[in-house]
């Protein structure tokens, strides 16, 4: 019985793990922007893609592999910002939001075009047995999948508590206009949010791959899933986003297991409905924070 | 109706006729037919966001509704068609109240997401429990309407797009009266509207219901026409695809409905050529018309006109 | 006509308005004030149904409407206008005095989409009696302007209208006069004048100035910190010491306008 619970328990955080991610990421854009970027699932398909090209098509060493993924996440990140969303002074948030659905398209198009349609997996970070936990075999991968979303989760913290660029994105997002005066770049904020939330979504992408291999078109999936997971933990606070995932990771893996496999995303869609009815605001916000959202 | 409407209005009684004159190819017919039934999907989103400012990432789930269940009553329990798909209708209302209750409490992204979800669990309900399962099924009855079948591609075409234009007179109507007032000022400021006694909470519910009920039909012709569906045409993708029409053809306009619902569903046949690079073309096309036709193509095609209307004016 | 009773609002702690209670007669031009943050416009939103009291009663022609919604209110022949602007910026200046007929007129989204035939009939006289309207606050030849596009003044006389489009026994206006200058300001206090004397409407005026109040208000109540410090006449008003007090007492704290009549 505990093996089997144990056994779904950890599945879920797995997949939890990077639904968390890329909520995570969905928030550094919303707080610097008020924009809900749905491209960011292409970041996380872009982490798993790149990395196996690198590491199993180059063979570069792993840490020179993880380095470049990261890079070029980060720069297509960075394209997307300047040629899509700068260009725009003062847009309707609805545009942007189906601009960033149409550079999606444009993103899977390229990686179908370089990597076609297969799936692709590439070794775990390290070898060796799994962990046994009261009998539930635990890959270690799944370890690393979970530690390295934690580790993400503290540095982020302390970058938007302790930094400078953090805090000042933080104040981007609580009132450009006063942020513009008091002397913060906006715009750039704008690009290194994007490129930020790239780079989150791509590492989440770079640890789930071995799990849960990796094709062109998983996108949209993981960023509806994220999305729901900012949703329900309240768009814009990374607390919620990170709880979300995990929320909707374990209710997924438990439905999976113990009900149908097929009614998986069903029982997390009705959960969050149900929060969006009766706590619209989210788990973790309270209801004055969802009332200076402008949107 | 105005007197642009009214134009706009005789050519497209006037293409519908003539199109399938002039071109006979059963081809183009086919892409006009699937045209038409996401111009009725995108007129009701039109009204719904242009309007009325409520967002829907839902409506794939009407159109599904619409799709699945008159084509399992007029299979299965022998229904005619017109009651089935009328039946289906009923069965979109409910579920758009049922929806609509406590989801238009929410505003923004939270509509959003919320209309979203709705959509995709009709998507695994047809997935799961639809006949068929995620196969879907076969041998749906064409349309019919007091024994005469419509199983050509000419005459589905006069269907479909007659269905079109009257939707079209319908909703233009209604824009322009009492209602579709009262739904513009909502999107405007609901502290006011309160004040001036709508009843704001009772007319969103009613546009949620004419947007859902559009689906469906569309949902149903669709249907009728393929003889054949499955879940996959009724996905969160749909849902999305129906929004690209509609802010493409310029959401503050019904007429880009149906403009963006022809560029939206011509454009990928005409990049078929392209093969593998498809799907880029299409995002390239799709992000720097957004990008630089902001307001859509409708909306910038009225005030090239103006102007030109401008520069006639002043030479004379 | 309208009455306050003991209608006491706090926010989180804070007490914005204590136990206030005051009588609205019938016909009257009845002027708020006070200094900012005594709880005028918080009032006037518990009259018309956007905020709950935490308790107090609001009588309105015998009928306890503090349970009621904003839009039953609005149906009962309570209108108003808003501190800040709150017209339907995209649509016409003609268009929004329609939507003020609303309440008044009935059809829906069947009969509008056939167009049949008594649509018809009720959607000429909407426009009819909205270009009465707009010639009767001078806006006609606004017309077909777009609502933000008219300068801060008009806009204001713009909610007016759109609030007499409803037909209503009692408008509240909030802040009618701010942002204004002198020359529409006076034409604002014609309006007001004319509505209630030609059209019977009974108003409720949250003013700053108070030029303004004094000039056409028949019964002044002054809030201060939540409470109610005097009632009566603007004469009488304009002498009681604790008024003078609450205005005057800091020195900083001005109203403008007050001077010119003390």
């Amino acid at each position: 019985m505990l093996t089997v619970f144990l056994q779904f328990l950890f599945s879920g955080l797995t997949v939890g793990a990077v639904y968390a991610l890329v909520g995570i990421g969905f928030n550094i854009t919303y707080n610097a922007t008020s924009i809900i970027n749905l491209a960011q699932g292409e970041f996380v398909v872009i982490g798993g893609l790149m990395m196996w090209f690198f590491s199993e098509s180059l063979k570069l060493p792993f840490l020179v592999s993880v380095a470049f993924t990261i890079v070029t996440a980060g720069i297509v990140g960075l394209f997307m910002e300047r040629l899509t969303i700068k260009p725009l002074k003062n847009p309707d948030l609805l545009l942007m939001i189906m601009i960033t659905i149409a550079v999606s398209i444009v993103l899977r198009g390229l990686l179908m075009l370089s990597f076609g349609k297969n799936p692709y997996v590439y070794p775990s970070f390290t070898e060796g047995e799994p962990v046994s936990i009261y009998g539930a075999i635990i890959q270690q991968q799944t370890l690393w999948v979970i530690g390295i979303t934690g580790f993400c989760i503290i540095v982020l913290f302390f970058f938007f508590k302790k930094t400078i660029t953090g805090k000042a994105m933080l104040a981007c997002a609580v009132n450009p206009t006063a942020a513009q005066l008091v002397g913060i770049n906006v715009s750039k904020m704008v690009m290194v949010s994007f490129v930020l939330s790239a780079i989150v979504g791509a590492i989440g992408g770079i640890a789930i791959t071995p799990i849960s291999l990796m094709e062109y078109d998983k996108g949209p999936m993981l960023a509806v899933k994220g999305f729901c997971a900012a949703i329900m933990g309240g768009l814009g606070s990374n607390r919620g986003a990170v709880l979300g995932g995990f929320l909707i990771g374990i209710l997924e893996s438990m439905t999976a297991g113990y009900i149908h496999s097929g009614l998986k995303d069903a029982v997390a869609l009705i959960i969050l409905l149900l929060i969006l009815f009766f706590k619209p605001a989210g788990i973790f916000v309270s209801k004055t924070m969802l009332q200076l959202r402008k949107f | 109706m105005k007197k642009g409407d009214s134009i706009a209005f005789f050519v497209l009684i006037f293409l519908i006729i003539l199109l399938p004159v002039l071109s006979g190819s059963t081809y183009t017919l086919t892409v006009g037919i699937f045209s038409g039934i996401n111009a009725l999907v995108a007129i009701g989103l039109c009204i719904l966001m242009g309007y009325a400012g409520q967002v829907s990432l839902g409506q794939a789930g009407f159109y599904g509704i619409g799709a699945y269940v008159s084509s399992v009553l007029s299979l299965h329990i022998g229904l005619p068609i017109v009651i089935s798909t009328i039946f289906a209708m009923i069965v979109a209302a409910i579920a758009a109240v049922i929806l609509s209750v406590p989801a238009l409490r929410l505003k923004g992204h939270y509509l959003a997401v919320a209309t979203l979800g709705f959509g995709e669990i009709i998507y695994i309900i047809l997935n799961e429990w639809g006949p068929g399962g995620p196969s879907g099924f076969g041998d749906i009855p064409h349309f019919s309407l007091l024994g005469y079948t419509v199983d050509s591609t000419t005459g589905y075409f006069y269907l479909i797009w007659g269905l079109v234009a009257a939707v079209m007179f319908f909703s233009i109507n209604l824009i322009h009266s009492r209602t579709g007032r009262a739904l513009r000022a909502i999107h405007e400021s609901e502290l006011a509207c309160n004040a001036m006694g709508l009843n704001v909470v009772a007319l969103k519910i009613k546009v949620f219901i004419l947007s859902a009920v559009y689906a469906s039909l569309a949902g149903s012709l669709y249907a009728h026409y393929v003889t054949f569906i499955s879940p996959s045409s009724f996905s969160l993708f749909y849902s999305i695809l129906v929004l690209m029409m509609v802010i493409v053809g310029g959401i503050t306009n019904l007429w880009g409905a149906i403009i963006g619902a022809v560029v939206i569903t011509v454009l990928p046949e005409l990049l078929r050529r392209f093969e593998e690079l498809d799907v880029l073309v299409y995002g390239l096309i799709l992000t720097l018309s957004l990008m630089f036709f902001k307001k859509g193509l409708v909306p910038i095609l009225i005030e090239k006109i103006k102007k030109l209307r401008g520069f006639a004016v002043a030479k004379h | 006509m309208l009455s306050i009773k003991e209608i006491s609002k706090s926010f989180g702690g804070l007490t914005a308005l204590r136990q206030i209670s005051f009588d609205v007669k019938k016909g009257d031009i009845k002027a708020l004030i006070g200094p900012n943050g005594a709880g005028k416009t918080t009032l006037l939103n518990i009259v018309s149904g956007i905020y709950q009291p935490d308790n107090g009663e609001v009588i309105f022609l015998g009928e306890k409407i503090v349970h009621l919604a904003p839009t039953k209110i609005a149906r009962k022949g309570i209108s108003r206008t808003f501190q800040h602007v709150e017209l339907f910026g995209n649509m016409t200046v003609i268009e929004n005095i329609m939507v003020g007929r609303h309440a008044k007129t009935k059809s829906g989204f069947f009969s509008s989409g056939f167009k049949l035939p008594f649509v018809m009939k009720e959607e000429r006289e909407i426009q009819r009696k909205s270009e009465e309207i707009l010639e009767y606050i001078n806006l006609g030849h606004r017309k077909d302007e777009y609502a933000s596009n008219l300068p801060i003044g008009e806009q204001r006389i713009l909610e007016i209208g759109r609030a007499l489009a409803t037909e209503p026994r009692l408008v509240l206006l909030d802040e009618p006069a701010a942002g204004l200058n002198m020359r529409e300001t006076r034409n604002l206090g014609e309006i007001i004048k004319k509505i209630r004397e030609e059209l019977k409407i009974t108003i409720v005026l949250v003013e700053h100035d108070m030029d303004l109040v004094m000039r056409i208000s028949d019964s002044v109540t002054v809030l201060n910190f939540g409470e109610v410090i005097a009632d009566g006449t603007p004469l009488e008003v304009q002498k009681n010491p604790e008024v003078i007090v609450a205005y005057l007492g800091d020195e900083e704290d001005i109203p403008r306008g007050y001077n010119a009549h003390t």
